[in-house]
């Protein structure tokens, strides 16, 4: 019997053996030929009819694209088809990167994140991307490739809008890389969802950490957010303002009111711009707060 | 549209067929295997209904393409029991009412076996977090878990 639901769309299964061999098939045109990773974004958008490529390459069965390696000296290398789980998992991740296996362990469900990579994750460029602000904040940087050779680029300059990104036409992301994260570090990623279980998020924040005697306040900070702008984003003027002020609970609020004014929401079916906005303080504050007391737990 | 010879072993009978590039694991199942215990609530990764077991690992059938499972081991609620025997997960459900109208509890099942597979001790909250992805419109989950964790305790 068949089933009720259409089907997908018509297009041609891609295996590539290598990168190379990936990026000679993909040529110029992502409207006509587009790389799959896990599919969760791109499969969904294929029944919606947002987008209709006719042939699909598939990125999963390349050697060392989906490695996760961690280097004490240099730091973490994901390759970009590793799954969400895959590196979630990874006990290196895990002593090292615990603030990035949470924001994971908020993406959709178990399930999902067995097929859903974070490279996916970062070129589906969807404004609420949960992997983004916890990469951004640990200062990450990707690897793309083209037929013509590579190059790298921080995370930070990659978003361009939504589902835009710095890829050009015939360019893959191969591997995402973030450095040592600094010493006695400690960070926090909030997700507000409609409910708990693995909904996008109405706002993300992530908040990081680290004792700097350099600056006033003995503390260095890190502030992301995802689903409140056209891009997930840093909020670098708050960062400052942490360091330049003894750090107290009004210092704290002050920079929750910058995160605010800076986010630029939309009302969607989730929640409203304003609801948005004023939850981009409360989520602010309430994460360095609590970086704040196992920063001064630590010390 | 391309086709592709693919083969893989389903509930542990090893098979080769063709399918084409457009297939979903979900509708290749159901449709031309015949394999019903697999539901198709939502095609888009929401509601768990689709669940099967893809080289041990829980995945949602209906974001993974027929074509991509060349190779692969697949499993279904079908293929969790033996010879008549159910396994214990199955048991559990039903002496603690776990399941009402049935057809979340596929998937369930699945994801609950996935779990005591890597977890074979998990406390409630793991399997609440295990769970997450499977959407029941009837038990209110309590029973499930409380089934969950019957099976945990029976299985050490
Ligand atoms: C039910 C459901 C719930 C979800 N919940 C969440 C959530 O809570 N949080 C969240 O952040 N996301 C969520 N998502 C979105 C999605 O699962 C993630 O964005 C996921 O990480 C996408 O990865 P993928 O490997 O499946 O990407 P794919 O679907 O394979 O690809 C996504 C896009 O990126 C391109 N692409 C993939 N890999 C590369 C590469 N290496 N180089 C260049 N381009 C590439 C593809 O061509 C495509 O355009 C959800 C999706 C579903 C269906
Ligand atoms: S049918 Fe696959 S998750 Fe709903
Ligand atoms: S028992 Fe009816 S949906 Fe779960």
């Amino acid at each position: 019997m068949e089933l009720p639901l259409p089907e997908l769309p018509a297009f041609d299964y891609l295996h590539a053996s290598s990168a190379q061999h990936a990026l000679e098939q993909l040529g110029g045109s992502i409207a006509r030929t587009r790389v799959l990773s896990g599919g969760t974004d791109l499969f969904v958008q294929m029944r919606a009819g947002s987008i209709a490529p006719t042939e699909l390459i598939d990125l999963k069965h390349i050697p060392g694209l989906a490695t996760i390696e961690f280097d004490e000296n240099s730091g973490l290398t994901i390759g970009a088809a590793a799954t969400m789980n895959a590196v979630a998992r990874d006990p290196e991740v895990q002593a090292n990167y615990p603030l990035l296996v949470r924001a994971l362990e908020t993406v959709a469900s178990y399930q999902l994140r067995n097929r859903a990579t974070i490279g996916g994750n970062l070129c589906n460029a969807s404004p609420a991307a949960d992997s983004a602000p916890s990469l951004l904040v640990l200062g990450s940087r990707l690897t793309l490739e083209s037929v013509g050779g590579q190059r790298e680029l921080a995370l930070n300059d990659f978003f361009k809008g939504p589902g835009e990104t710095a890829l050009t036409p015939g360019e893959i992301l191969t591997k995402i890389s973030l450095p040592l994260a600094p010493t006695g570090w400690k960070g926090r990623y909030l997700k507000l969802g409609r409910n708990t279980s693995g909904d996008l998020a109405i706002v993300g924040v992530a908040v990081l950490g680290f004792p700097d005697p350099e600056p006033t306040s003995g503390f260095r900070f890190r502030i992301a957010l995802a689903s409140v702008a056209p891009t997930p984003i840093r909020v670098a003027d708050a960062e400052e303002l942490l360091e330049t002020t003894t750090l107290s609970d009004e210092s704290i609020e002050q920079a929750a009111r910058i995160a605010q004014d800076l986010a630029r929401p939309i009302s969607d079916a989730r929640a409203s711009a304003e609801y948005r906005r004023a939850m981009v303080f409360e989520l602010t504050a309430w994460a360095l707060k609590d970086v704040r007391q196992m920063l001064e737990e630590e010390a | 549209m391309k086709h592709h010879t693919i083969s893989f072993t389903l509930n542990g009978t090893h098979e080769i067929r063709d399918v084409r590039s457009n297939l979903t694991l979900l509708r290749f199942l159901r449709e031309q295997l015949g394999v019903m215990g697999v539901k198709s609530g939502c095609d888009t990764g929401e509601c768990g209904a689709c669940t099967v077991l893809l080289n041990g690992e829980p995945v949602n059938a209906c974001l993974v393409l027929a074509a991509e499972i060349d190779g692969g081991k697949v499993i279904t609620v079908e293929g969790l029991s033996m010879d008549d025997q159910l396994d214990p997960l199955q048991q559990t459900f039903i002496d603690h009412n776990g399941i009402q109208c049935g057809f979340c509890t596929p998937g369930v099942l699945i994801s609950a076996k996935a779990l005591l597979t890597r977890n074979p001790h998990p406390d409630r909250d793991e399997i609440k977090d295990a769970l997450r992805g499977n959407l029941c419109r009837c038990t209110g989950y309590v029973r499930m878990i409380d089934a969950v964790e019957a099976a945990a305790k029976e299985g050490n």
